[in-house]
């Protein structure tokens, strides 16, 4: 039976995980994320499923119970807002490379250092763009709801575990912190007879050891790894996903995610109140980016306008694929902001259609 | 006779144990890393848990480990073994799970994960080899170098007054609620060998029982490191070291069992 329950995003997040049976959580607290450990401590999923939670000592030590628990092939999870994953990069680049499935949520805050607890998107480049050192790369799922915080959870481990990769979800503070109505499904149980052919479950006579390690001195091994990695990453692309609004006819096209893309949403429906014809793409996968589908719109439409809380990073990525085809401006709020529909309609006018 | 005629299954009096891969050493010829593998992994073989037993290596000298070592293994990044086998044992809590770190691992760069996950009382067993150095990326001062010390990075000996103390982690660490065991031994003489075995069949014991953390330290030269032959290596710890990182146990089944003020002083 299905449940439909008012909710934080933050709180979704942590029911959800709950509810599609993941073996273990690890963190620290951090705002505006911390809601997540709190829900998870007050609900005992000890009790209700067996799940192990656990408050690290630094955001360092969870992603490193993250990368060893991750090891043993169960399904573990961490969270945390940018100044603690800008502490976790070192253990996600090791997991990256160790090709370890796991659950990463950054619920990002305004930077860069301290910053402000208020919602940004200002950590894009970092969640997209790999983030740690070495080549590697995460998969990127930014929801733009509460009940896309719930879902994505179990997406976000579906596709973990297909590719044997870390997969970040990529909120923010407005999606972490609002209420709205979301529908969980019925309890899963924990998963009892995982893959356990990579992980480390002890050693029997009958097999070669399991190792789990980023390690390989010998740059030719390295280099091999490499190459496999990025083969990896590019068959991801088969699992891009976004949405888009008002685009079958539309003459100028919005690009934006998450809690921006909420803010678009309404700046379209005004903006098509006054008979411009806009539209909008959403990617709900930042990594893989939506670039064929930014790329075939860019053939119909005159101008895109990228809108972020930020000052200006997922743009790159829109220009990319549209590849010079036709102008791609931008219009972002950085340092905790957040702009409103008003600004993005301004902008439009201004950047979007000025130039027209 | 011929030696031939000596060698039978019935006067095997030692065996090499089964749990070392055929992969060749990557230390130091004189270096106590090889005994310490050793001894861990017949400890591992005697009680038949190799099955149930998962290993930790650190960054630095024995970040290999996992080469030498016939178990499933992770290898952490530097510092952050406890946190490793925290996770990992959290999510299989009854298999043995232990970390092999060096001084520079767990006393300088890894210290918070150190503490935390002993104050916790994980049920995880730390092997802690302290020779006073970091040997793998050279011959730098570890948060152990004794005062006087030289190192590449103490040319002129370690100066208390800017460079800071020596770090007595295993003193420090069994001040703490959640460890259950905790013990200095060595492995550079026979009698010592016999020592840190038993210490090691100790260590999983507790384990086993769950009660909290055990914690080995094995205080070992580092003749490359030292610049100095593994034999006046060994003089110059036993000389050296010992006085200051005095071998013995220091806290057993939750007690402590020597007055650690008195070396505190």
């Amino acid at each position: 039976m299905s449940e439909i329950r008012l909710m934080k995003g933050n709180e979704a997040i942590a029911e959800a995980a709950i509810r599609a049976g993941v073996d273990g959580y690890f963190g620290y607290p951090i705002t505006p994320q911390s809601e997540i450990l709190e829900y998870l401590m007050m609900e005992r999923p000890e009790e209700r499923t067996g799940m192990v939670v656990l408050q690290a000592e630094s955001e360092i030590a969870a992603i490193n119970m993250v990368y060893g628990a991750a090891g043993t092939g169960k399904k573990v999870m961490t969270s945390s807002s940018s100044p603690g994953i800008s502490l976790k990069l070192e253990g996600i680049s090791y997991i990256a490379g160790a090709e370890l499935p796991c659950l990463i949520v950054n619920v990002v805050r305004g930077g860069p250092g301290l910053g402000t607890i208020q919602p940004s998107q200002a950590d894009y480049f970092q969640a997209t763009k790999g983030g740690g050192h070495g080549d590697y790369n995460l998969i990127v799922l930014a929801p733009a709801s509460v009940q896309e915080m719930a879902d994505f959870v179990e997406l976000g481990f579906e596709l973990a575990f297909k590719y044997r990769n870390p997969c970040m979800i990529l909120s923010d503070g407005l999606i972490g912190q609002m209420m709205e109505k979301v529908e969980f499904h019925e309890q899963k149980e924990r998963t009892k007879d995982f893959d356990q052919s990579w992980a480390t479950t002890g050693k029997t006579k009958d097999r070669e050891r399991n190792i789990i390690t980023s390690l390989n001195l010998d740059p030719e091994l390295q280099y091999e790894h490499n190459l496999k990695l990025q083969e990896k990453y590019k068959r991801m692309k088969e699992d891009v996903m976004f949405e888009t609004f008002n685009t079958e006819d539309a003459e100028f096209l919005l690009v934006a995610y998450g809690s921006s893309a909420r803010i678009c949403q309404k700046a379209v429906d005004v903006a098509r109140s006054r008979g411009q014809k806009l539209g909008l793409l959403r990617p709900q996968t930042l990594f893989p980016f939506p670039e064929e589908a930014i790329a075939k719109l860019s053939k119909r439409v005159k101008g895109i306008l990228a809108v972020e809380l930020s000052a200006g990073q997922m743009v790159d990525d829109v220009k990319l694929a549209v590849n010079g085809r036709i102008p791609v401006h931008h219009f972002g709020t950085p340092g905790g902001k957040i702009h409103s529909p008003d600004d993005v309609l301004k902008a439009i006018d201004e950047k979007l259609l000025g130039g027209f | 006779m011929d030696i031939n005629e000596i060698i039978k299954p019935e006067n095997l009096v030692f065996k090499r144990t089964e749990l070392m891969t055929d992969k060749t050493l990557s230390y130091c010829p004189g270096c106590g890393h090889g005994t310490a593998h050793h001894l861990i992994m017949e400890v591992v073989e005697e009680l038949g848990i190799q099955a149930d037993t998962i290993g930790v290596a650190p960054v630095g000298c024995s970040v290999l480990a996992y080469e030498f070592m016939d178990i499933d293994m992770t290898q952490a990044a530097h510092g952050r073994a406890p946190a490793v086998a925290t996770g990992i044992k959290r999510l299989w809590p009854d298999k043995y799970v232990f970390t092999y770190q060096g001084d520079g691992d767990l006393a300088a760069i890894g210290t918070a994960e150190t503490i935390h996950a002993c104050n916790r009382g994980e049920n995880i067993i730390i092997f802690f080899v302290n020779n006073g150095i970091y040997g793998m990326t050279g011959g730098q001062m570890a948060p152990t170098t004794l005062e006087g010390m030289r190192s590449s990075t103490s040319p002129y000996g370690r100066d208390l007054a800017s460079m800071g103390h020596p770090i007595k982690m295993t003193e420090l660490i069994a001040q703490l609620p959640g460890t259950v065991y905790v013990t200095r031994q060595a492995v550079h003489k026979a009698a010592n060998v016999r020592k840190t075995k038993k210490a090691i069949h100790k260590a999983f014991e507790v384990a086993k029982e769950k009660k909290g953390l055990a914690f080995v330290e094995i205080v070992s030269n580092c003749n490359s490191g030292w610049k100095m032959t593994p034999v006046d290596s060994n003089i110059w710890m036993e000389e050296n070291m010992f006085p200051f990182y005095p071998l013995g146990d220091i806290k057993v089944d939750g007690k402590i069992v020597k007055d650690l003020m008195s070396d505190l002083m």
